[in-house]
C-alpha cells in the first residue's frame, strides 16, 4: 500500500472487496491486513514522508478501501467481544441511571481484568533483549499516544468534553513539551540507542499489535463509535496504573538507563489519575448526556480489554516460543484476557 | 486567573481528585508539590507513593513489595 501510495500518487485504486478479504482468515492478527489499515489511518496523523500527494489522505478510493477494511475489523472486533470469557454486564442490574451504571460496569470489568501477563513478565523474566523488544512492538502505539482520543474532542460535548481536554492535557505534558507522554518514550528509546522514527516498528510490529492500535483508530475516526472511544479509553487507563508499576520494577531490576524508568514512573500515578476522569469525567458524563451511548462505552471497553489481551498474548508467545525453540510455540502461556489461543491463526506473511 | 478555584472530587473506593492546589503536606510535615493539573489523593493508604494514589486500592490482594 505505501509502494502504491509512493509509485503513484495520482492515481490510488480501490482494491475490490472480496478479492482485498480474499486470504484474511483472521484479521485481528493478521499482519497485512492490520497494516494496510494502520497506513490508511496514518495518513490522518502524520502522514508519510514519501507519499507526496497532500490530497492522499482524503482520497476517495482510499476511503472506500478504509471502509471496507474497516467493516472485516469491526466484525472481527465485535465477534471477539461477544466470544469475550465473561460477558459483558447488563447494564440494567447495575444501577438506576445510565451513568451509574457504566460507571459500575467499568470498574468491574477493569478490576477483574488481572494481573497482566506481559507485565509480569517484564517485571520479574524478561531479559534486557526481551524489554527492548516490548519497547520496540509498544513503540507503534507509544511514539503517538493519546493522539486518537484528540479526534473524539470535538465529538462529544459539555462534561465530558470537559474531562476529555483535561486527561489530554496531561498526556501533552501538561503545558511543558519536555513532559509530553509521546516525548518521554522517544527519550526513554534514545537511552537504549534505538530509533525514534515510526517507521521500524511498524514494519516489524506484531498484527494483533497493529489491531490494538488500528482499534483506537476505528474507534476514534468514526463519529458512530465515539462511545467506544471512550469506553475504550476508560479500560486502557484504568487497566495501566498497575502494569506500569511491575514494569517500572522490571526497568529497575535490569538496570536500564532512567529515561526508560521515567516513562513507567510517570504512568503510574498519571494514570491513576486518568482512570478516574476516564470512568467518572468522561464515560459517566458522556451517558449522561446520551444514555444511546452506554452499550456502546461497554463494548469499548471490552474491545480494549479483549485486543489489547490478544496482542499481550501473542508477546507472550513469541519471548517463550524463542526461549524454548524446541517446543511448539503454541502451548499455554497464560492469559491476559482468557482468548482462546488455539483459534488464532499465524500472522501472515 | 483573578480568581482561583481548588476542587476535591471524591472517587467511591478510589482516592480524591485535587485541582488547583500547590502542594499536599503529610502528616509528618512532609510537602508533596502538585504537579500537574489534576492528582489523585490515596484515601485507601495502600498506595506505594504517598500521598499519591497509584491503583493500589484495586489490588484486592496485598502487596509485597520486591
Ligand atoms: S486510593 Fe488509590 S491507592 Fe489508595
Amino acid at each position: 500500500m505505501v509502494h502504491t501510495l509512493r509509485a503513484r500518487p495520482h492515481a490510488p485504486h480501490a482494491v475490490p472487496e472480496p478479492r482485498a478479504m480474499g486470504d484474511v482468515t483472521y484479521p485481528l492478527t493478521d499482519r497485512d491486513f492490520q497494516l494496510a489499515l494502520w497506513v490508511l489511518y496514518e495518513l490522518h496523523y502524520r502522514g508519510f514522508d514519501d507519499v507526496e500527494d497532500p490530497d492522499a489522505e482524503w482520497d476517495p478510493l482510499l476511503m472506500v478501501s478504509r471502509a471496507a477494511l474497516e467493516r472485516t475489523f469491526e466484525h472481527a472486533v465485535r465477534e471477539l467481544v461477544r466470544e469475550a470469557p465473561e460477558d459483558a454486564p447488563t447494564l440494567t442490574d447495575l444501577g438506576d441511571t445510565p451513568a451509574e451504571q457504566v460507571t459500575a460496569a467499568l470498574v468491574r470489568m477493569t478490576a477483574r481484568s488481572g494481573p497482566s501477563g506481559v507485565a509480569q513478565f517484564l517485571h520479574r523474566r524478561a531479559t534486557r533483549e526481551e524489554f527492548c523488544s516490548y519497547l520496540a512492538e509498544r513503540a507503534v502505539y507509544h511514539l503517538r499516544e493519546s493522539d486518537p482520543q484528540s479526534f473524539v474532542l470535538p465529538r462529544i460535548g459539555g462534561a465530558a468534553k470537559v474531562a476529555l481536554a483535561e486527561l489530554q492535557y496531561d498526556e501533552y505534558g501538561g503545558g511543558r513539551p519536555d513532559r509530553l507522554h509521546q516525548t518521554l518514550f522517544a527519550r526513554a528509546l534514545t537511552s537504549l540507542d534505538m530509533p525514534t522514527d515510526l517507521a521500524p516498528y511498524v514494519a516489524a510490529a506484531e498484527g494483533a499489535t497493529l489491531a490494538s492500535v488500528n482499534l483506537m483508530s476505528l474507534f476514534a475516526l468514526n463519529r458512530r463509535l465515539r462511545g467506544a472511544a471512550m469506553g475504550h479509553l476508560a479500560a486502557f487507563e484504568a487497566t495501566s496504573s498497575l502494569p506500569c508499576e511491575r514494569i517500572l520494577r522490571g526497568a529497575r531490576r535490569l538496570g536500564l538507563p532512567a529515561a526508560v524508568e521515567d516513562y513507567y514512573d510517570e504512568h503510574v500515578e498519571a494514570d491513576a489519575v486518568h482512570e478516574q476522569l476516564a470512568i467518572r469525567g468522561i464515560c459517566a458524563a458522556l451517558v449522561e448526556d446520551e444514555p444511546a451511548l452506554a452499550e456502546d462505552v461497554v463494548l469499548g471497553a471490552t474491545a480494549c480489554l479483549a485486543v489489547d489481551g490478544l496482542a499481550g498474548e501473542v508477546l507472550l508467545d513469541g519471548w517463550n516460543a524463542r526461549r524454548h525453540p524446541a517446543h511448539d510455540a503454541g502451548h499455554d502461556v497464560g492469559h491476559d484476557a482468557g482468548h482462546d489461543a488455539g483459534r488464532r491463526t499465524p500472522a501472515a506473511g | 486567573m483573578s480568581t482561583r478555584r481548588v476542587t476535591v472530587t471524591e472517587c467511591p473506593g478510589g482516592p480524591l481528585l485535587i485541582r488547583g492546589a500547590d502542594e499536599v503536606v503529610g502528616i509528618d510535615g512532609t510537602v508533596a508539590p502538585v504537579e500537574r493539573a489534576v492528582v489523585a489523593l490515596c484515601r485507601c493508604g495502600r498506595s506505594d507513593r504517598l500521598p499519591w494514589c497509584d491503583d493500589s486500592h484495586r489490588d484486592r490482594r496485598r502487596r509485597k513489595k520486591p
